[in-house]
Formats: C-alpha cells, sequence, structure tokens
C-alpha cells in the first residue's frame, strides 16, 4: 500500500519516555500463597464505566488493586445492555488500557531526507498546527470541507467541535458500511428504525429466525443473553447459513443455503405463508396497506421455484414457515446488524421486514418492542452555525433513501470529479482504521492522497494513523469521562463513564482534545461549561440525579413515560410512513425507482478454482480495534480461513498450513493465513474473521498476523436506496507458493 | 458440603468470557489459563453437530494429583475443592503428569497453579468469577448436598456426562447434553 504524495509512515517516533512506562502496569501483584489466593479478592474502590470496546456499551465497574492499578472489569448488575456480565472483551477491556503499543504522545508529520516521518511534539504544538490548517482550509474551501469519521464515544465531542466551526459533514461507517440497509428497510415498512441495541424481544419469543447472523460469534451481549435464556425456554431456532455457525448448532432447523440467495428463500417463505393462510389475517387488515400486491407478486416464488436457487429442500421451506406460523406473533425474523453484502440490501431487508408484518410481529411480544429513551437536556450552548453545504449535497441525487450520512459517498467525495464541486479537504478520523472498515482500499487510499489535512485520534497505531498529518493519541475510556449513554430498551435508562485512572502516557481524553481544539478555533462561546465534570452534573441533575450519585450506581433506570412497550391489541396505530400504515408495498422505494415489493436478483458467482469470501465476528474481537489487546490475542492471536474438506483435498491443502489469498481482481493478500479444514463451511465458499492482518510493525502482537479481509474486498456493490457497499461479491483462490519469510514477518 | 460445576453445552458458545474472567480474577499471566474452551465437531456437511464445553479442574473426588504430590502442596479443601498451596509446591509436575484432563499448569514464579473454583468468593458467598460472568449463564454452581443448589437441580433436570469417566477420578465437573 502505497501512495504518491501521502506516503504511510509506520508510526516510529514514539517516544523512549513512554516506553519507561510501559510494562510496569501488567504485573499484578500474584497471589504466592495459599492464604494470598484466599484472601486477595479485597476491592477497595471500583469506578463506574460503560464499555467502549464495542457499540453495545455495557455499563460496567472497573476495580483496582490495592497498589492502584487496574485489575479487572465487572458487569453492572442494573444495566440492561449486561445484566452485570460483560463479554470477552468487556471483561479484556483491561488490555486496552494496559496495551504498551499505545499511540503516547502527539506526533506530527515531517520530511527528513526525502522521506516521510512522525516526530513528537507537545499537545499544544499539534493542536496550534491541526487549528492553523483547519482555519486556513476553512477561509479557502469552507468549514464544511472538514470531514470528521468516527465510530464510538469520541464523535460527540469532536462531532460537536466541528459543528461550532460550521461544518456537519461527519460520518461513521456503522451505517453504509454495515446497519443502514436494515434501519432504511425497517423505515421504508414500519415508519421506524431498528435501534442499538436491536427492539428484538429475543428473551420472550417463540421462535427465533437468523438469516446469516451469527449471534454468539458477534458477541452482542443482550442479544446472546436472551437468545440463551430463549433456549431454556424451549424457543425454536432457525438459523440460514452457508456456514455451520455457533448459532446453527443452538438450532432446531439450519437451513445450510447457497450464499447470495437469501432473498429466494424469503420470496418463498412470503409465498407459504399467503398460500397457506398462515399469516396474521387480522394485523394484517387493520395495521398494513398493499397485501393484495403482495399476494400476486410472490404468488409464483413456490418452495420449488427456492430450491433451484437456494437448494434448500421445498419440504424444509415449508416447515420452517409452519413454525415460524405456530410461534406467531412471539417470532423475530432477526434483521441482523452487518447486512451490506450484495447492493440489494435494502430490498433484502425490506423481504425480512415484510415476513414480519405478515406474522405480526412489530410490535407484540417475543417479537418487536418499541424501546424508550431517557430524556436527559443539553447544557445549554449557542445554536450551531448553519453550513453552506450538508455532507449530502457531495453526493447529490444519489442514495436518497440514507437517514444517516453515507461515509463512502464522503469518501468518493473527497476524489476530485468532473462535476463535483463540494470535495472534502480535510478529514479528522477518532477510532475507526479506515483502512479496515471501508471496502475497496484502493479508492480509500486515493481519497487520502487527495486530502490537504489528515489528523487521526486514536489510542493505538492502526493503519489509518499512518498516513495522518497529526496523529492526537487519546486516552482509553477507563482513563476518561464521556457523554451520558442513553440508549433506548425496554426500560429508559442511562449510564456514566468515570475515569477509573489518569490517562496514561501523554495521552488525553477525547473530549479535553476537542474542546482545546475548539478554544484554539476560537470558538469558546461554545464551552460555555468549566469542564466535563460541570456539564455532566449540570445534565444529571435536569433528570433527578447527579455526578456524585451516578458515580456510586453507574447506572440508573426511569419508568417508561409511556405504557406502549407493545402494541393495544385491537387499536388502530399511525405508523411514521407515508401511508401511515405498514407498507408492505413500499410507497419510499417505488418514488426511487426502485422495486416497491423486494425482487430477486441473481447475484455473481465465483468463477473457476475461486471461492466466495464470508466474513464474520469472533466472539473476542471487535472490528480490527481488538487485534492487539494483550488479553484479548491470548485467546485467539490470528485469523484462519475455513476450508471444507473436500476442496482441501482438492489444493492439497493440510489443516495448519499457512496459504496466501489471491482476489477476482488479482490482489494478492499481503500475508499468510492459517487453513482449517472444516465440514462447518460449504464447498462454494470460504470464511474467515474480520479484522486481522494489520501491517502496521508497532502493532507487536496483531501485525502480520492472519489477512485483512478488506484487502480481498475490492468488488464492491453499492445499494441505490442507501448507499450501503455490499461486500459479499468477492472471490477469492489459494496461493500455496510464496516467500515464507515475507508470509511470517 | 461436594462443591461441582455444570456446563451447559446446549448454551455455551465459546465465548471465552470464562477464561478472561479468571484471568482477571486470579492474576493469571497472559498466556496461561485455569480454563479454556473446547469444541468437537461431528458429521458431515450438512449433517453437522458440535458441542462447546467450557472445562477447567474436575475436582475429583478420587484426585491422583493429591494422590501423586510429594509435598501435599496439593490438597483437599472444605467442599472437595482441590488446591495447590502455593508455598508447598516445588514446581516437580507430578500433579501434571497424573491429571486426566491436563487442568494444570506451571506457574512462572515456580509453582503449579489450577482452578480454585474461585474458593476466596465461594467463602463470601459470591459465585466462581467464571460463572457469574457467563453471559449464555450457562454455567452452575453449587453444592451437591443441597438438593435446591443451582448445580443439584439442573443435574436433576437434565441429561448430563462427565468426561473420561473410565479414568476412575470421579470427577465434579458435569456437562449437560
Amino acid at each position: 500500500m502505497r501512495t504518491t504524495r501521502r506516503q504511510f509512515i509506520k508510526v516510529s517516533a514514539l517516544g523512549a519516555g513512554g516506553l519507561a512506562l510501559a510494562g510496569s502496569s501488567m504485573k499484578w501483584t500474584a497471589a504466592s500463597t495459599l492464604l494470598n489466593s484466599l484472601t486477595g479478592g479485597v476491592e477497595p474502590t471500583r469506578t463506574p464505566t460503560y464499555c467502549e470496546i464495542c457499540f453495545w456499551q455495557c455499563a460496567g465497574w472497573v476495580y483496582k488493586d490495592q497498589a492502584g492499578n487496574i485489575k479487572k472489569i465487572i458487569g453492572n448488575d442494573d444495566d440492561p445492555h449486561c445484566n452485570g456480565r460483560l463479554c470477552p472483551r468487556g471483561t479484556g477491556g483491561v488490555g486496552m488500557y494496559a496495551d504498551e503499543d499505545r499511540l503516547k504522545t502527539p506526533l506530527i508529520r515531517t520530511t527528513v531526507d526525502g522521506q516521510d516521518t512522525f516526530r513528537e511534539a507537545s499537545w499544544d504544538e499539534a493542536l496550534d498546527l491541526v487549528a492553523k490548517r483547519f482555519k486556513e482550509i476553512g477561509v479557502q474551501y469552507g468549514p464544511e470541507t472538514i470531514a470528521l469519521f468516527t465510530h464510538g464515544s469520541g464523535g460527540s465531542h469532536f462531532g460537536h467541535m466541528l459543528k461550532a466551526f460550521g461544518s456537519q459533514s461527519i460520518t461513521a461507517p456503522s451505517f453504509a458500511q454495515c446497519r443502514g440497509p436494515r434501519e432504511v428497510a425497517f423505515l421504508a415498512t414500519f415508519g421506524d428504525i431498528i435501534y442499538s441495541p436491536e427492539r428484538t424481544d429475543i428473551r420472550d419469543t417463540k421462535c427465533l429466525v437468523l438469516i446469516g447472523s451469527h449471534i454468539g460469534e458477534n458477541m452482542h451481549n443482550g442479544q446472546i443473553q436472551e437468545m440463551s435464556d430463549a433456549i431454556d425456554k424451549g424457543a425454536s431456532i432457525i438459523t440460514v447459513d452457508p456456514r455451520y455457525s455457533t448459532a446453527a448448532s443452538k438450532s432446531k432447523f439450519w437451513l445450510p443455503i447457497k450464499p447470495a440467495t437469501d432473498m429466494a428463500l424469503l420470496l418463498a417463505w412470503m409465498n407459504v405463508l399467503i398460500e397457506n393462510g398462515w399469516y396474521d389475517k387480522e394485523y394484517v387488515e387493520r395495521h398494513t396497506v398493499g397485501f393484495e400486491q403482495l399476494k400476486a407478486h410472490v404468488k409464483p416464488f413456490t418452495p420449488e421455484w427456492a430450491y433451484g436457487i437456494t437448494t434448500l429442500d421445498p419440504n424444509m421451506i415449508r416447515r420452517t414457515a409452519k413454525e415460524m406460523h405456530d410461534a406467531s406473533p412471539s417470532v423475530i425474523i432477526h434483521p441482523g446488524r452487518h447486512v451490506t453484502w450484495y447492493g440489494d440490501d435494502t430490498q433484502r431487508l425490506r423481504a425480512v421486514a415484510i415476513l414480519n408484518a405478515l406474522l405480526g410481529s412489530w410490535g407484540r411480544r417475543g417479537g418487536f418492542y418499541n424501546p424508550e429513551k431517557a430524556h436527559v437536556p443539553e447544557f445549554p450552548f449557542p445554536a450551531f452555525p448553519k453550513p453552506a453545504r450538508t455532507p449530502r449535497e457531495s453526493y447529490a441525487g444519489k442514495y436518497n433513501l440514507a437517514n444517516e450520512v453515507v461515509s463512502n459517498g464522503m469518501v468518493d467525495a473527497t476524489i476530485p470529479s468532473e462535476g463535483n464541486t463540494f470535495n472534502f479537504k480535510a478529514w479528522i478520523v477518532n477510532g475507526t482504521n479506515l483502512l479496515a472498515s471501508l471496502p475497496n482500499q484502493a479508492n480509500t487510499l486515493k481519497a487520502l492522497d487527495a486530502l490537504e489535512f489528515l489528523v487521526v485520534v486514536d489510542t493505538m497505531p492502526m493503519e489509518i494513523t499512518g498516513y495522518a498529518d497529526v496523529i492526537l493519541p487519546e486516552c482509553t475510556y477507563l482513563e476518561r469521562y464521556d457523554m451520558i449513554r442513553k440508549s433506548g430498551h425496554r426500560e429508559p435508562n442511562i449510564a456514566v463513564r468515570v475515569p477509573a485512572a489518569e490517562p496514561k502516557y501523554n495521552t488525553k481524553p477525547a473530549d479535553w482534545i476537542a474542546r482545546e481544539l475548539g478554544i484554539k478555533l476560537g470558538l469558546e462561546a461554545f464551552y460555555p461549561w468549566k469542564d466535563i465534570e460541570e456539564m455532566l452534573d449540570w445534565q444529571l441533575q435536569q433528570v433527578g440525579t447527579s455526578l456524585e450519585e451516578m458515580k456510586r450506581i453507574g447506572v440508573k433506570k426511569f419508568p417508561r413515560e409511556f405504557d406502549d412497550l407493545y402494541f393495544t391489541e385491537g387499536q388502530d396505530i399511525s405508523f411514521n410512513t407515508n401511508s401511515g400504515k405498514i407498507e408492505l408495498y413500499s410507497s419510499d422505494m417505488e418514488a426511487e425507482g426502485l422495486p416497491p415489493m423486494p425482487v430477486y436478483t441473481a447475484h455473481e458467482e465465483p468463477p473457476s478454482g475461486y471461492y466466495r469470501l464470508i466474513y464474520g465476528r469472533a466472539p473476542m474481537h471487535t472490528f480490527s480495534r481488538t487485534a492487539n489487546n494483550p488479553n484479548l490475542t491470548d485467546l485467539m492471536d490470528e485469523n484462519v480461513i475455513w476450508v471444507n474438506p473436500k476442496v482441501a483435498k482438492l489444493w492439497g491443502l493440510k489443516a495448519g498450513q499457512y496459504i496466501k489469498l489471491r482476489n477476482q481482481d488479482d490482489v494478492l493478500s499481503t500475508f499468510a493465513i492459517k487453513v482449517r479444514v472444516t465440514e462447518r463451511i460449504r464447498w462454494d465458499s470460504v470464511y474467515m474473521v474480520h479484522g486481522f492482518g494489520h501491517d502496521n510493525k508497532k502493532l507487536s502482537r496483531a501485525f502480520g498476523r492472519g489477512v485483512n479481509d478488506t484487502e480481498m474486498i475490492t468488488n464492491v456493490k453499492v445499494d441505490p436506496a442507501m448507499g450501503g457497499t455490499g461486500m459479499r461479491s468477492n472471490f477469492v483462490t489459494f496461493v500455496t507458493e510464496f516467500d515464507e519469510k515475507e508470509a511470517k514477518a | 458440603m461436594r462443591y461441582a460445576m455444570a456446563v451447559d453445552t446446549k448454551k455455551c458458545v465459546g465465548c471465552s468470557d470464562c477464561v478472561v474472567a479468571c484471568q482477571t480474577e486470579n492474576n493469571v499471566p497472559i498466556g496461561y489459563c485455569r480454563d479454556w474452551v473446547t469444541e468437537v465437531t461431528d458429521g458431515t456437511y450438512p449433517q453437522l453437530e458440535i458441542e462447546i464445553r467450557s472445562e477447567r479442574c474436575n475436582h475429583c473426588e478420587n484426585a491422583p494429583c493429591v494422590r501423586c504430590c510429594p509435598t501435599g502442596a496439593s490438597q483437599f479443601a472444605e467442599g472437595g475443592i482441590v488446591l495447590v498451596e502455593h508455598d508447598r509446591c516445588i514446581g516437580c509436575g507430578a500433579c501434571i503428569a497424573s491429571c486426566p484432563y491436563d487442568a494444570r499448569y506451571p506457574h512462572p514464579d515456580g509453582y503449579v497453579d489450577k482452578c480454585t473454583f474461585c474458593i476466596h468468593r465461594v467463602d463470601k458467598g459470591l459465585k466462581p468469577a467464571c460463572v457469574s460472568v457467563c453471559p449464555t449463564k450457562c454455567l452452575y454452581f453449587g453444592d451437591l448436598d443441597d438438593p435446591n443448589s443451582d448445580v443439584s437441580v439442573v443435574l436433576k433436570k437434565r441429561k448430563w456426562k462427565t468426561l473420561i469417566p473410565e479414568a476412575g477420578t470421579r470427577p465434579q465437573l458435569y456437562f449437560l447434553i
């Protein structure tokens, strides 16, 4: 990976002063006698936090040992996200704090003997430089050409600063690279989105249907807990997946579908439900529009029709439809989370939404509940200036149904092209490693090359940090305050994050960095609070608590304002759609010139000798951000490629052998990956966990371990409805002969 | 009193939270573990089954590790919990060799270490760290002499097995199947 102008720098100028501190943090006082191990559990202090290792944001308690070192993190019993039980990543959050490879001090790009390198800088110098460049770019091109790409808690701080400066060009890959299609599809159908945590009432469901969703491997804590409760209560699980996932192994029915054909199955299920009268007639009549059109539309899509496409036994399609009907309305056709697969994903998720509507599960116990959020007023500050242009104008005329900003739209708009006068000139990238989170790396690199200025704020030296002009090292979530967590749930609730330790090295909390930068930009008026403690305390007082109380309890629940967890039977509901009804026939899609009812499209097939690349999650890692965490790499330190034994035999691949991959566009993987020969994957596909194959040498545990699936994803199918980047039309073949040294790195 | 643990293989997803929670609770150094996850796949695509098990010391009633320990460091504590008294352990490794479950490891500080059922927590009325953290609630712990304990109740209700029963160690780690 090289660009012409913006040369990638392996972050190498990390301070020796910082290194002296590293290492000591991991030495817990080892209990050396039986007596010690019996009495060593003294727990002097605990500090509330909510987790930042993933988006689930479970609330927990940080415990320190007698020496004052952060020792363990335990879930908060009152938190509906985790019910006192953190997942392995949350429990291993201590490793994010302890990681000796962390970014340690601000760094500025400089040139020595024609070579780009980083030099250490003070916070004052680094922020002065950022403020100077932002001012220049603001004057020359307009403040709205400065964009923020963010994931996680830093976003609100940097977003506030940027909005005050006159830019609302703020985006997160969690929309167009992940859950966007489901939100847009459910918005078009039910007039409301799924939210995070998902509003799925798994706890009380009788039948849970997973379409490629691998709950259990994706460690979405509350959902796993509820799925486990549902198993205890005898719920049936139906899993549709070309891979025998962990969830599939817990399922009553596993449908080993041919990949990329899910739509055919969904249409056949609609056909079976309607033809047999296995839908909720009263619900459909009262709440929906377009039923007759849908009935006519799906008439040809029989299970026999789907068999030829999906390879699934028609009887199994009927039996599973009956299973859903029998559980109705306590049935969930799960919308999934990472659903940007083939470019017609909004349509596929529309089909999922329609199935839920036919079964009457939306707004019903065991289906989808109505979440409610606690209303916490914001600390008063002046109105933000109106930006000269909104980020949507940078991709005007496209992705009109997107209800959030499309990050790949903004990346494309960063690359100068004919006819586009709205180009982004500077980016702040916070908490998202764009070289791993956005597909088509060549395109991302083109955009990076076109930028006049790039600021990266992160805790770790990721790939994206190598392209920065200025690197600002933020401290981890265990060392800082952040905004109040307010999530929609069965019970409205809030959670706080309080620093359990001083920021290590020369790192700073995101709120401090954003505010200092804001002040250097002359935006003092937008920071009327003395510090974040004052702001949080004021906000908490408005809802009848205080920072002092929240430090003691961590999580506070509030009574629901509306008694509407589920619909009242027999009552008409006004849905937030164009028709005010659940739209089986979508007026939104029709207005965009897209199919108002889902249609099946045959997707690309792997060429001979190639296999469809399917990627997913491991329960002990989040994206590419945990790949260097000492506690979590201890559980899994590389990804492996799952190969069916038949395929392995054909290629002479042995379990444990390292191979490289080449994709359909002739891209060769930078590193090698270990072969796992397993019956759990279809013969036409291979599978790997996302987030490995880091090529930043400063990640001492992650560098060169496994393959970065994003590197192999060059064929991107963009969803015309909302800009989602479909990533599952990429095919790889095996390269068994390569330079060993290079591979082992 | 007879402490035991049951692992519901129908609920365990193999996330390894039990492993991390044990490490942070018991100061187990990175690179070592007192508990671990085993996954066994059976069958041919698409007729498949997986059993996922969170495993650890079986706290055997007839424990070869206790029998073979030359210094008496390996011993039974209350409730049949098998413990290693670190100060009396000379690190000879006889217990490691004798354990059919490979449940012990040589700690870098020179003694042999293993699962204690978190006796320091159990003494305070808490559950072992792995049990209290498990997101799927697939781990049950308690006193088999108490018919109302979590573990007694679930073992009465469900089919179960133990590992390597033929070793004759009378293991107290049960797997619900």
